[in-house]
């Protein structure tokens, strides 16, 4: 278990900037994950962690050693860290029982302790009875635990994982979820996972840092990541949510369509600035038939433009007079509005977010 | 303990500052050094031994007296009596033939097994590759015994049949040289032709037949048209094969008395040699060469013929009705002309006590084969250095064409010098191998480097000569595996080396076989370099041949080239066991 920190990194290839000003910083045996769309530096991050990469500026530190700076790094092979591919990249070569025992013979574990620590993990990835098989006997699914344990056996400073569940089908993957988070209750290795999936990265971590092109949006825990976005970029990453301007004209902000007091936005600190953006959650929003009474809680009267039944909810698209764009509301399977039926919508104001 | 007692102080401390950082300087800079490093440093000097020191010891040496001083005499001599400016004429004259007769033998065949319903393809399919087995310089060999003036099989078959004086053949003649360099040269045509005509699509043809266009004319106005640019890839190819062979015009243009560019270059090194000379001489040679392998690429790489990189749809074969015999006989044609006829008299000649005296039982005897292999001392030792020659260079090839193909796939050099790197390991398929033995003896008679009357220039130049062979091949390989492979193993705290041994190496193991048959087997015939290279205690089979063809002991000649067909055979058949049934066709062709 190690403490791991990332000192404003950039990595440059030619003209393209990959990563920009990183900083993060892993405390023992947490979990952060790296999450953003393809392309937006993640990979990059992890491989300068891993030492595959040179970091063309900023340092990384492990415990207070410095194992990657530009120009010079420590060779991945000598930093005691373990890491799980996207394509797994277990040896075709090596049965089961070889690949998750490599690490120990190469760190000159002795062979009696050596079998009994595979033995060990394979029982808890709950792959025991396929230890002799090769990988090419193996499904998808055993071929992943074959990966996680061999990284795990190890007990590496820290573990990195890429995209280690892009290639499973639906149900595997979220399986595996559970289990990488089981995993690392169990062992509680600093650990470093890099996805492009949301849910993924709220079921395994215990910090997210979201990235876009090269950049830091966000570091949170996932609750704070969903409830209080603090930019446009992480509130439309992270699930789904309607984007309204307003402007505000003394004690109330005016959007199209609807309004909602100062207060009750609940913004800490310095004041709001004239043009407000705000990030509404569609669950956040109730339709009913009968304007409620509760003061509270903001209201307007809308028609509903166009619906979807998707089984477990219904997405509403509510038109509001003067408004552009309708607002998406996700409703209970039981709560039926017909396409142009007036409604009126409720809004949760504690729910809102102020987009900087 | 004791130790921090008495160093504590000012220069601990100063020590616990540096620490965080990791420890700035030399300590840093070994622990964070990638060792890997030195062995690619090692393969590029190798490489520039190789590669690049005979090709500009050829040029330096070409503007060099024999005292290092700067002249233009070499160029003067080789250019200025007529002969020698003959010479060249006429090796155009037999590249241009030679190339051309290849597509009358090579189009037709591609296309009927390829295209048709032509019966016994597997049988032709078996003689093209066995045209591929024996060395050109036996086959030429082969002929010399059939159409030798009087002596010659077919010659006396004539005087036979008709009561002339004497028989129409003359081998030793411009034709025959042209006609026997075509028969071992056409499966290059056949190779490419067949590759493209495999990936037309039948519907292209259909498209074609629907409006109304018969099966002999879409094949003469769509199907050969689309595979047109291989053909021309495949003619050049063939052109640059012929103009750089050195065995079968040395058998057949000599004693016909006339000259091409590759004999007149090893007459020039008759004593005392002239390298200068020869290497001013050489260089038309390599200039066309690789002016040629130029054009051929932009050939092959030309866009336009998008049939021919698609998967195409189905392919149907065209039914050829009643044609299908005349085209079969011409099919079996060319394969008498170019393996049934000479096999058959190189093993009779090879079996025989004396092989003018003809096809009976009591000529038959073992001597030959038994003399060469085991009596002989110099026979013997040449089989033993063939295999060792060829083995050895097969081996350095194959690892040297392995670093540079990793270093190039892997990054570890930056993209720039990964291209010159991959330039240099390529460069020797466009030199001829008579120009190359002529570099390396330039670059390597005199110390520093003092290889000549050794081994090892031969391994030497063969390695470098079949370095293509194995860097095309090993390149393949290489990109056949994930680079997370290696990736595992270094983060689990292997180095590179640990990940090549037990990871790459033992994946590799099949198609790094494969590179070393496709290497082996051309070494092991290998002549026109050796004959420049080899001295008195280095003689391998194929100069032994040579020399051999002097003296008329056409039986030891014939069973040299046994020896060599059968180990070249066995190789073969090991490489379909290893890499699968065509793997000689299609790399040929790559």
């Amino acid at each position: 278990m190690s403490k791991l920190v990332l000192r404003n990194i950039s990595r440059v290839f030619g003209e393209f900037t990959a990563v920009k000003d990183f900083n993060l910083t892993l405390q023992e045996g947490e979990l952060v994950s790296l999450l953003g769309p393809s392309g937006c530096g993640k990979t990059t991050t992890l491989r300068m962690i891993a030492g595959f990469m040179t970091p063309t500026e900023g340092t990384i530190e492990l415990d207070g050693q410095v194992i990657s700076s530009p120009g010079s790094s420590l060779p991945p092979e000598k930093r005691q860290m373990s890491m799980i591919f996207q394509s797994y990249a277990i040896w075709p070569n090596m049965t089961v029982a070889e690949n998750v025992g490599f690490g120990l013979k190469v760190r000159k574990v002795k062979e009696e302790e050596s079998r009994r620590r595979v033995n060990e993990i394979l029982e808890v990835v709950q792959l025991g009875a396929l230890r002799d098989r090769y990988p090419a006997e193996l499904s998808g699914g055993q071929q992943q635990r074959v990966a996680l344990a061999r990284s795990i056996v190890v007990k590496p400073a820290v573990l990195l994982l890429d995209e280690p569940l892009s290639n499973l089908d639906a149900n595997l993957r979220e399986e595996m979820r559970f289990e990488i988070r089981r995993l690392h209750d169990e062992f509680r290795i600093t650990t470093v996972y890099v996805t492009h999936d949301q849910a993924e990265a709220m079921v395994t971590s215990d910090r997210i840092a979201v990235m876009n092109k090269g950049r830091v949006e966000q570091v949170d825990v996932p609750y704070a990541l969903y409830g209080r976005p603090q930019t446009r970029f992480v509130a439309g990453f992270i699930g789904r949510t309607n984007f309204v301007e307003g402007k505000l004209n003394g004690e109330t902000v005016h959007f199209d369509g609807f309004s909602v007091s100062k207060q009750a936005l609940n913004v800490e600190g310095a004041g709001l600035p004239a043009d407000v953006l705000v990030s509404i959650r569609p669950q956040s929003i109730h339709l009913l038939r009968q304007k409620s009474g509760d003061s509270d809680r903001c209201c307007a009267q809308g028609s509903v433009q166009h619906r979807s039944y998707l089984g477990e909810y219904w997405d509403y698209h509510i038109a509001l007079p003067g408004a552009a764009q309708p607002l998406r509301v996700t409703a209970r399977p039981q709560e039926v509005f017909q396409l142009n039926e007036a409604v009126w919508i409720e809004i949760d104001t504690a729910q809102l977010t102020v987009i900087r | 303990m004791n130790e921090e007692a008495l160093t504590a102080g000012a220069p601990r401390r100063k020590a616990a500052v540096a620490r965080p950082a990791g420890g700035p300087g030399f300590g840093r800079w070994w622990r964070h050094l990638d060792k890997s490093a030195w062995v690619w440093l090692l393969a590029i000097i190798v490489l520039v031994l190789l590669v690049v020191n005979p090709l500009l010891r050829l040029l330096i040496v070409s503007f060099q007296q024999p005292d290092g001083t700067f002249t233009l005499a070499n160029y003067a001599a080789a250019y200025s009596r007529s002969r020698y400016v003959d010479a060249l004429g006429n090796s155009l004259v037999l590249g241009v033939s030679a190339a051309s007769l290849c597509l009358v033998f090579g189009v037709p065949l591609a296309w009927a097994l390829s295209r048709t319903d032509m019966p016994g393809k597997g049988l032709v399919w078996v003689s093209i590759l066995g045209t591929f087995v024996i060395p050109p310089y036996l086959g030429a060999v082969g002929w010399i015994l059939l159409a030798g003036p009087n002596a010659g099989w077919l010659n006396r078959l004539a005087v036979e049949l008709t009561g002339m004086d004497s028989g129409p053949f003359n081998i030793y003649s411009m034709p025959g040289l042209v006609f026997v360099i075509a028969c071992y040269s056409f499966p290059y045509v056949f190779v490419f032709t067949k590759s493209a005509l495999d990936l037309v699509s039948s519907e292209m043809e259909d498209a074609a037949n629907i409006l109304g266009s018969g099966n002999l004319r879409t094949t003469l106005s769509i199907t050969l048209p689309l595979a047109l640019p291989a053909i021309l890839a495949a003619f050049i190819l063939v052109f640059l094969e012929a103009i750089a062979l050195f065995g079968s015009p040395a058998l057949l243009a000599l004693p016909g008395r006339f000259q091409v560019v590759t004999t007149q270059l090893w007459q020039f090194f008759e004593f005392p040699p002239k390298v200068g000379v020869a290497a001013a001489y050489a260089m038309p040679l390599l200039c066309i060469t690789i002016f040629l392998f130029w054009l051929q690429r932009r050939l092959i790489h030309r866009k336009g013929y998008a049939s021919l990189t698609g998967k195409g749809g189905e392919r149907r074969p065209i039914p050829l009705g009643r044609w299908k015999w005349p085209l079969l006989g011409y099919c079996l044609f060319v394969c008498m002309l170019s393996f049934f006829m000479p096999m058959v008299v190189i093993c009779q000649a090879a079996l025989a006590k004396a092989w003018g005296r003809g096809f009976t039982l009591d000529n038959l005897t073992l001597n030959n084969l038994y003399f060469t292999l085991f009596e002989n001392t110099l026979t013997r030792n040449a089989t033993l250095n063939t295999f060792m020659y060829a083995g050895a260079a097969a081996l350095f090839a194959v690892t040297l064409a392995l670093c540079v193909a990793y270093i190039v796939n892997r990054e570890l050099v930056s993209r720039k010098v990964g291209n010159i790197l991959s330039f240099l390991t390529m460069a020797p398929f466009v030199i001829p191998g008579i120009v190359l033995a002529i570099g390396f003896y330039a670059a390597y008679t005199r110390p520093p480097l003092l290889l000549y009357g050794t081994a090892w220039i031969l391994i030497l130049a063969y390695t470098t000569r079949f370095l293509p062979i194995a860097y095309a091949n090993s390149n393949a390989a290489i990109r056949s595996i994930n680079p997370e492979l290696e990736d595992a193993v270094r983060i689990l705290g292997g180095t590179r080396f640990t990940a090549i041994r037990r990871v790459v190496a033992p994946l590799l193991k099949r198609s790094l076989a494969g590179a070393f048959i496709l290497v082996f087997i051309p070494a092991t015939r290998e002549l026109s370099s050796a004959i420049f290279l080899y001295s008195i205690n280095t003689q391998v089979l194929s100069v032994l041949l040579f020399d051999k063809s002097d003296e008329g002991n056409f039986e030891m000649l014939a069973a040299i080239g046994l020896i060599l067909v059968f180990i070249t055979v066995v190789f073969i058949l090991i490489g379909f066991r290893l890499m699968g049934r065509d793997f000689m066709l299609r790399r040929a062709a790559a």
